[in-house]
């Protein structure tokens, strides 16, 4: 299978088509989703094109059960998923924690970052630990990358990376991308801006793998000090000024920069990052005028980003969050629902 | 550390091998005869070396010997981490792979900056290695970086080198009066060179891969900063000064370039960094994570030229023992170190068979090179040498497998690589301690 790799070799002409659902087909149960025959989802980079475009089409699916007054779609009686948080994150786990539940599945909240790593235990042996309790999803978020990988190999089930240091954290790039989709159609020949602190994001590294892999033109726009070494190579045009990054751009992804970053020399300060690289209605118009404005949140206002904009008519980021549970109910059904991996079922 | 006076009775002749010697410009058929744990004589050409009645035959046809290999380079668990490696233990790994004497790093817990911990290693290894152990000292107290160890007494112990392990010192003026001060004494001062800013909290070589890993990157400059400084202060100071693991094609410039101008510097390379690239960390394969790291494919045939050269004076196996408690680990968080004891000497044949190097050069800087740069017996097998050697087939072919580790630790980067060429038996001071 395809892989997006470092320089990912992708032909998003011909994708559509074959990944079009058969008309009057197009419901959870089709055989579509005997395409995914993946056991975990640990980063875009194992993901073909192909998957992409699936889970993509079953999320736009389950959006409609969020909306509806019975927000249970209940094919994973039974099942027990357990989100284990290394590193705390309210949006992420309540999202996976609220996809989990509307699919009927009984969901627990570890916050280890509180408990038994503290005593000693390592990240094998809490991972072995939950893995006798026989669930049959993790969900894993992590400080360090490569984690959630590594624990993944020791446990029998399927494992959700949520976020791995500044390696991957693949839904979140799935819900950007059906966000964009949502209003722009197609991702193939849109110009999509990733703004502010590349250097250490999961979220850019996912995002610049899926958009890449669907035919997007990615830009990245940030400060030198704040982009990763060779970050040409991962096929994205590099800009150090927003005027220049986000002329004629489709869309605007903001990133948050964490105030830390200051102690380690990267930027001088809040104020001067803000003038330079914050998005504010003046530098939103260096964009087209329909473009859309995102951020994976928790936003820091005033630093990235200004409320203006932040609240304006451009902004997506409420909806991103909706769509984050879609992705996520849809990504658990890929991996553990009827037509999951077969070791699973 | 073995006795030299054992097996002293019955002379021992290895005959019909091809003998690869360069400190006596040796490369061919030789017999060798060894009486009280020395080289007796050696004849070349392979005619009869006179047995006497009592004599035991070695028949080594299609096979060759080289002076027993000398790791400059070792880490060992004792003391404070014996579930890693003992120095017995790790003298086992020695003797699996040819070598006879290795220098063990002051790295231990507690960390050995003190004659009385000096001496305790010495006795460790003279009742329980089967090769020689040669300890090594720190050069400040508990690295420190401040006080002075005691370094002529610690000479005098038995201390071949001083060293900080794996630590840069980062006051210039201490490293100074260190190398001022260690010359009386005629002790080498060998250092790994990183910038513990610049390389902040880097894990691997940055670059393309880390950025895609998501990993923060060591630029090459956090070992060539450090070291340009500490080549000026070796010229300044007329110090023997080693660059114990150099792994950019810039410090071996900047150490040749020091070295035309007359200082008295050297330098070592680990068989990882001749051997690896950063590539074959592939998805955060942990026993990849090295110190320093691992680079890029250009960097490695930079490091084998500088060795082919004459730049690189040694090969170390920078042996390190880590356990499932410092390995198992997400990569970021995971210990650096690989073992390399039982595979320095298969490893560095690739570089043979691939013509990159030739057979008397691997074996100068696996041998003769090392006890020079050190002031070690061994190195050689001149008359009146202790009979420390190795006997090889250079063409058997193996494969690694964890369950033949010798090493208490299995954190080899080799696991399940194919060799060309094994060490079939190793020899201390005229007895057989490792026979396959």
């Amino acid at each position: 299978m395809k892989k997006v790799g470092v320089n990912p070799n992708h032909s998003p002409t011909g994708l559509a088509s074959a990944t079009k659902p058969p008309i009057g087909s197009a419901l959870m149960t089709d055989p579509l989703s005997d395409r995914f025959r993946h056991r975990h989802l640990l980063a875009i980079s194992d993901l073909s094109a192909d998957d992409i475009e699936f889970l993509l089409e079953k999320s736009a699916e389950a959006v409609s059960v969020s909306r509806q007054l019975n927000k249970k779609k209940p094919v994973l009686q039974g099942r027990t998923q357990i989100n284990l948080f290394f590193e705390s994150s309210t949006r992420t786990q309540s999202s996976f924690e609220l996809a989990g539940k509307r699919l009927g599945a009984d969901v627990m909240n570890m916050s280890v970052g509180s408990s038994s790593v503290k005593k000693g235990e390592t990240l094998i042996d809490t991972a072995m630990t939950l893995n006798a309790m026989q669930p049959d999803l993790l969900i894993v978020r992590h400080q360090s990358a490569g984690a959630v990988e590594l624990l993944a190999q020791k446990v029998g089930c399927s494992v959700i990376n949520a976020g791995d240091g500044a390696h991957e954290h693949p839904t979140q790039a799935l819900l950007d991308a059906l966000t964009i989709r949502r209003h722009k159609g197609a991702i193939a020949g849109l110009t999509i801006a990733i703004c502010g602190d590349i250097l250490h994001s999961r979220v850019a590294r996912s995002n610049i793998l899926l958009l890449n892999a669907l035919g997007a033109r990615v830009r990245v726009v940030s400060p030198s000090t704040l982009l990763p070494a060779g970050i040409e190579q991962l096929g994205v045009e590099v800009f150090r000024n927003m005027a220049d990054g986000l002329k004629d751009a489709d869309v605007v992804m903001m990133l948050r920069l964490q105030r830390e970053r200051m102690a380690g020399a990267l930027i001088p300060s809040v104020r001067e990052y803000f003038r330079f690289f914050g998005l504010d209605a003046e530098k939103l118009r260096y964009a087209k005028p329909d473009a859309l404005v995102m951020h994976p949140g928790p936003m820091n206002r005033g630093v990235e980003i200004a409320s203006e904009v932040a609240d304006g008519p451009q902004s997506v980021i409420e909806e991103q969050v909706e769509m984050g549970v879609a992705v996520r109910m849809a990504c658990i059904e890929a991996l553990v629902g009827e037509k999951g991996y077969p070791a699973n079922a | 550390m073995p006795d030299l006076r054992q097996n002293g009775d019955c002379p021992i002749i290895i005959r019909g091998g091809h003998v690869v010697d360069p400190s006596q410009g040796l490369d061919g058929p030789a017999s060798i005869r060894i009486e009280n744990g020395m080289i007796a004589s050696i004849h070349r050409g392979g005619g009869d070396p006179g047995a006497p009645d009592a004599a035991e035959f070695i028949e080594a046809a299609g096979k060759h010997i080289f002076p027993g290999f000398i790791d400059a380079r070792v880490y060992v668990g004792e003391p404070g981490a014996e579930h890693r490696e003992t120095i017995a233990s790790a003298s086992r790994a020695a003797a699996a792979g040819g070598v006879t004497g290795f220098v063990m790093m002051p790295e231990t817990d507690p960390i050995i900056d003190d004659v009385a911990l000096v001496d305790y290693v010495r006795r460790l290894a003279r009742d329980n290695a089967v090769v020689h152990v040669y300890p090594s000292t720190a050069i400040t107290k508990g690295f420190g970086g401040e006080t002075l160890t005691e370094l002529g007494l610690l000479r005098e112990a038995g201390a071949v080198m001083a060293t900080e392990g794996s630590h840069s010192l980062r006051n210039s003026l201490t490293l100074r009066r260190a190398m001022t001060y260690a010359k009386d004494f005629g002790l080498v001062i060998a250092k790994e060179t990183t910038d513990p800013d610049l390389s902040s909290n880097g894990v691997m070589n940055e670059g393309l891969i880390a950025t895609h890993l998501g990993l923060p990157g060591i630029p090459r400059e956090a070992e060539t900063i450090p070291l340009e400084r500490d080549l000026s202060l070796a010229a300044l100071t007329g110090a023997s000064y080693h660059a114990a693991k150099i792994s950019t094609s810039a410090s071996a410039q900047e150490i040749a370039r020091y070295r035309g101008d007359g200082a008295s510097v050297t330098a070592g390379i680990s068989i990882n960094h001749l051997s690896l690239n950063e590539n074959d960390i592939g998805r955060y394969r942990t026993f990849f994570r090295l110190s320093p790291p691992l680079r890029s494919e250009e960097d490695r045939l930079a490091m084998i030229e500088a060795l082919a050269n004459g730049v690189i004076d040694i090969i170390v196996s920078s042996h390190d023992p880590q356990d499932v408690d410092t390995k198992r680990l997400p990569f970021a968080e995971a210990a650096a170190g690989a073992i390399g004891l039982e595979t320095l000497f298969a490893a560095a044949l690739r570089l043979h068979h691939s013509g990159e190097i030739t057979l008397t050069r691997l074996a100068e800087c696996l041998s003769a090179n090392p006890a020079r740069i050190f002031g070690l017996p061994g190195g050689t097998l001149a008359r009146g040498a202790p009979a420390d050697l190795a006997i090889a087939d250079l063409d058997l072919p193996w494969v690694l497998r964890e369950e033949d580790i010798v090493s208490r630790s299995k954190n080899t980067p080799f696991e399940g690589a194919r060799f060309t060429g094994k060490v079939l038996q190793t020899m201390v001071a005229g007895r057989i301690v490792f026979n396959s």
